[in-house]
């Protein structure tokens, strides 16, 4: 089985600060993939280089190679479709101000699918993934700015899904969200993997534990260990893997 | 029974005078607010009310008699709505994509500063030099002789910096995190700018351009040589040539340059006439501003985030 | 699929195909406010130029001898000191008005008022911003001209002290606005670490807003001078369009004598001139002075309140 996503000896500087120093990675396809670290470490960075949203920020550069199925990201010619295939949830809930029904249709809508009965099937099949759907399947048409915070983080969801992406990536996403919805999006997230391939990004270092396949641990910019969930989980080779997901570490 | 308890908050003699010397400042401040604005308020009802003898439907429908002496307000007041509407034409899509481009677009970089600086710069500059500028580019340069046009072009110039403003305060009220998630959907800058944006900047946007007709509207001096004339030889019994007496290349009445002249150049001048005049004039600039603000306040209450 | 296809496409609509020359419109535009400021040089630069080697700068900038149209037989003189001298004037006696005034409406708008006071007086202030300068100057002729000569037991009611006034009220706006954003602008954590200490809030506001803001607040003035000197309409109407100089600055009587601004000098002069006389180019050299303080003022002004911005970060 040829490996998804793979990172070799990635660096990230904004400016001349070193955000993500040399990392090599290799994700397989239909896996949950954590990445555990303390704040600061190059989480966020590294999901970045994966769809290129680090190109937006000023005063980046990215040394080293990401490909998706072998091909550099930095060789897709078109940007936007790159980032139709990775699908992005980030730590604070975000609403776009358009109807529930309009923010799960954004996406497809802006890669030129207006179809409205090809939309409708988008948005019922992506709320019906991310478990909204009988929440708000009477009040389609209200805001989406005015869900509760739980609400719009699976929200955020369904418009990551709505593109059918091959990659999710999650930052943090249950920072800012109730424990009892976090629960709902990590059964999905193990429902979903069978169609795409995950990387978690989390400080909850028991979800790590729970549903992730593989788990890399990141400090300071650079890779401390990965491996195997239940090897790294039981017996971390390092001394300050051990540190951090015993939880003595920030 | 009753004993005087000693009150542990109850401040020192210190304190005491301290807090009433921040009464008085608060007074004195306060006055200033009010000379600030009392005064004007005085003098524009005054206005109203020595206007108030010639104010009336015939007034501001009819023409202006010989020397304005007598008669209406009409061509100069339909000279200043096309004014207004010919140099809103002008400005607004350069002044909103403006703005467009520096809030979303233009780099943090040394152009970029100067470009800011050239709107402020553009801002200060006394609107008599922007009447040379019109007279030296649109009327000479370019041929436009003194005509509606080239004034619309002038008072457009003057204006450009209101719209940018306004443009681009009202794009940096929408949140980073909106565009921030349909980037990471794949959408373009332009198509997050179309379709979120822009849309949710539209309050603000309109705030400027009623700042802008408010404007065009009251100006004097950037029309004195640029097309605005004290009389037009006009015949206005042709519903048609009524609403629109006024061709681009034609010198034209308005409103604010009436006033200057009825005001002074003209002896034996009726005082009804004068202040008629201004009434219209500073009535319709309050009236527009009204909308501004009752725009803005409305708005505040439907907020979408 | 199809529609995977398209995903991977993306281009949704005609206007999004469009997307590069819409950039290219947007760019443009972004740059317009520079070219037109440069524009606005040239072109009065230009119209300027020809009479541009032949001024007499010494007779221009301390001679009050402006005789553009002498009689028959003698030279015309541009001598605009007495002019220089009335923008100079009225800047100074209007500011004079308009700094204390503005500054404490700002403080007293931002900093003690309550939020339905505060709003009800930014609103007034807004109206007051929006009257036109012609509005002023009439009310500077035809109302309080009168008004003076009643009060005041003199001949002739506009004057520099009229003009100034008008010019103050015009100015005070501009002044409130920008104090404000400059007291704004100062962290709350200040006003909070003052009040816990125990000053009155007089104290935090001459204690710790004051210096923290004064670049803003001095910005504020500045760009309040700017508008003083800039000032044509309601200046024409309200002071009496004589130049004079007086021989002893510091009589009080001097704010009730006649004065003349360079921008109302072009104002009223332009319309006997024709195109490319030397009366015409010399109201244009005229436009050139003013336009350098202008910008001056500005680019200053600009500066200071960057650093602002930048220190408060």
């Amino acid at each position: 089985m040829s490996t998804h996503i793979d990172f070799l000896d990635v660096s990230v500087f904004y400016g001349d600060h070193k955000a993500l120093d040399e990392v090599s990675l290799s994700v397989e396809r239909n896996e949950i993939f954590g990445i555990v670290g303390p704040a600061n470490s190059g989480k966020t960075t590294l999901l970045k280089a994966i769809n290129r949203t680090i190109d937006l920020v000023t005063g980046t550069k990215v040394v080293g190679e990401v490909s998706i199925d072998g091909q550099n990201v930095n060789s897709i010619k078109n940007v936007h479709s790159l980032r139709r295939r990775v699908g992005m949830v980030f730590p604070l809930p975000v609403g776009l101000p358009l109807s529930i029904y309009e923010n799960v249709a954004y996406g497809p809508r802006r890669a030129g699918i207006h179809d409205p009965g090809k939309l409708d099937e988008i948005v019922e099949r992506c709320l019906k993934q991310s478990v909204l759907w009988d929440e708000v399947k009477d009040r389609l048409d209200s805001l989406g700015t005015k869900l509760s915070g739980g609400q719009q983080q699976r929200l955020t969801l369904a418009r990551a899904l709505s593109l059918e992406p091959e990659i999710l990536c999650l930052d943090e996403f249950s920072i800012a969200i109730d424990p009892v919805t976090t629960m709902k999006i990590e059964n999905v997230l193990v429902e979903l993997k069978k169609d795409m391939t995950i990387i978690l990004v989390t400080n909850l270092i028991q979800q790590a534990q729970r549903i992730s396949d593989h788990v890399m641990f990141l400090n300071d910019s650079q890779i401390v260990e990965m491996g195997d969930t239940q090897q790294m989980f039981s017996s971390p080779k390092q001394e300050l893997t051990k540190k951090y997901l015993s939880g003595e570490m920030g | 029974m009753s004993e005087a308890v000693h009150n542990p908050f109850a401040g020192s003699d210190f304190e005491t005078k301290k807090l009433r010397k921040e009464n008085r400042v608060k007074g004195f401040m306060l006055l200033a607010s009010l000379v600030l604005i009392v005064p004007i308020l005085v003098i524009i009802g005054y206005l109203i009310y020595k206007a108030s003898p010639v104010l009336s439907w015939d007034y501001i429908w009819g023409d202006p008699g010989p020397l304005g002496k007598s008669g209406g307000i009409w061509l100069p007041l339909i000279g200043t709505f096309y004014l207004v509407v010919v140099s809103l034409i002008l400005v607004a899509p350069i002044g909103i994509l403006a703005g467009v481009y520096l809030n979303e677009y233009a780099p943090s970089n040394w152009f970029t500063r100067a470009i800011n600086m050239a709107v402020t710069s553009l801002a200060g500059v006394p609107s008599i030099v922007h009447a040379l500028f019109g007279v030296g580019c649109f009327v000479l340069t370019f041929k436009m002789g003194e005509s509606l046009i080239a004034a619309a072009c002038t008072i457009a110039v003057m204006t450009i910096p209101v719209i940018v403003t306004a443009t681009r305060e009202a794009l940096a009220s929408v949140p980073q995190s909106f565009r921030d998630a349909c980037w990471n959907m794949g959408a373009t800058k332009w198509q997050t700018i179309r379709t979120i944006v822009l849309p949710n900047s539209v309050s603000g946007i309109l705030t400027g351009v009623i700042l802008e007709i408010s404007r065009a509207a009251g100006e004097t001096a950037p029309i004195l040589f640029t097309g605005a004339t004290a009389a037009v030889a006009i015949n206005t019994s042709d519903l048609g040539t009524k609403l629109m007496p006024y061709d681009l290349d034609d010198r034209f009445m308005a409103l604010s340059y009436h006033l200057h002249v009825v005001a002074e150049k003209i002896s034996g001048m009726p005082e009804e006439m004068k202040y008629g005049t201004a009434a219209v004039l500073i009535g319709l600039i309050l009236v527009v501003n009204s909308f501004s603000i009752s725009l803005r306040l409305y708005l505040r209450t439907r907020k979408k985030w | 699929m199809a529609y995977k296809k398209k995903l991977l496409s993306g281009l949704g609509t005609k206007i999004d195909r469009a997307e590069p020359f819409i950039r290219s419109l947007i760019y443009v535009s972004g740059w317009s406010s520079i070219i037109f400021v440069i524009a606005i040089f040239f072109f009065i630069f230009k119209e300027a130029a020809p009479i541009l080697t032949k001024v007499d700068w010494g007779s221009f900038f301390f001679e009050n001898r402006w005789i553009p149209n002498p009689a028959e037989g003698n030279e015309p003189s541009y001598g605009a000191a007495g002019m220089l001298y009335g923008t100079l004037a009225i800047t100074v006696v209007s500011m004079f008005i308009a700094m204390p005034l503005g500054l404490s409406a700002a403080i007293y708008i931002s900093e003690f008022a309550s939020p339905k006071v505060k709003e009800t007086l930014k609103i007034l202030i807004e109206f007051l911003a929006a009257v036109p300068s012609i509005i002023w100057g009439f009310i500077g002729l035809v109302i309080m001209g009168p008004l003076m000569q009643k009060v005041l037991g003199i001949e002739v009611g506009v004057n520099l002290l009229n003009a100034s006034i008008v010019v103050a009220l015009m100015a005070v706006p501009l002044i409130v606005s920008i104090s404000e954003d400059a007291l704004r602008a100062v962290p709350d954590s200040y006003r909070e670490a003052a009040l816990a200490l125990g000053a009155s809030r007089w104290e935090v506001v001459y204690r710790v807003l004051f210096p923290a803001a004064k670049s803003g607040l001095l910005a504020a003035c500045m760009l309040g001078v700017g508008r003083a000197v800039g000032e044509t309409m309601a200046v024409w109407m309200a002071s009496g369009s004589t130049e004079n100089i007086p021989d002893n600055i510091f009589n009080p009587a001097l704010l009730l004598e006649r004065v003349k601004a360079l921008t109302a000098t072009i104002a009223s002069e332009m319309p006997d001139t024709a195109h490319g006389d030397d009366h015409y180019r010399m109201l244009f050299v005229i436009g050139i002075v003013l336009l350098s303080i202008s910008v001056v003022i500005n680019v200053v002004s600009d500066i200071v309140i960057k650093g602002v911005k930048n220190k408060n970060q």
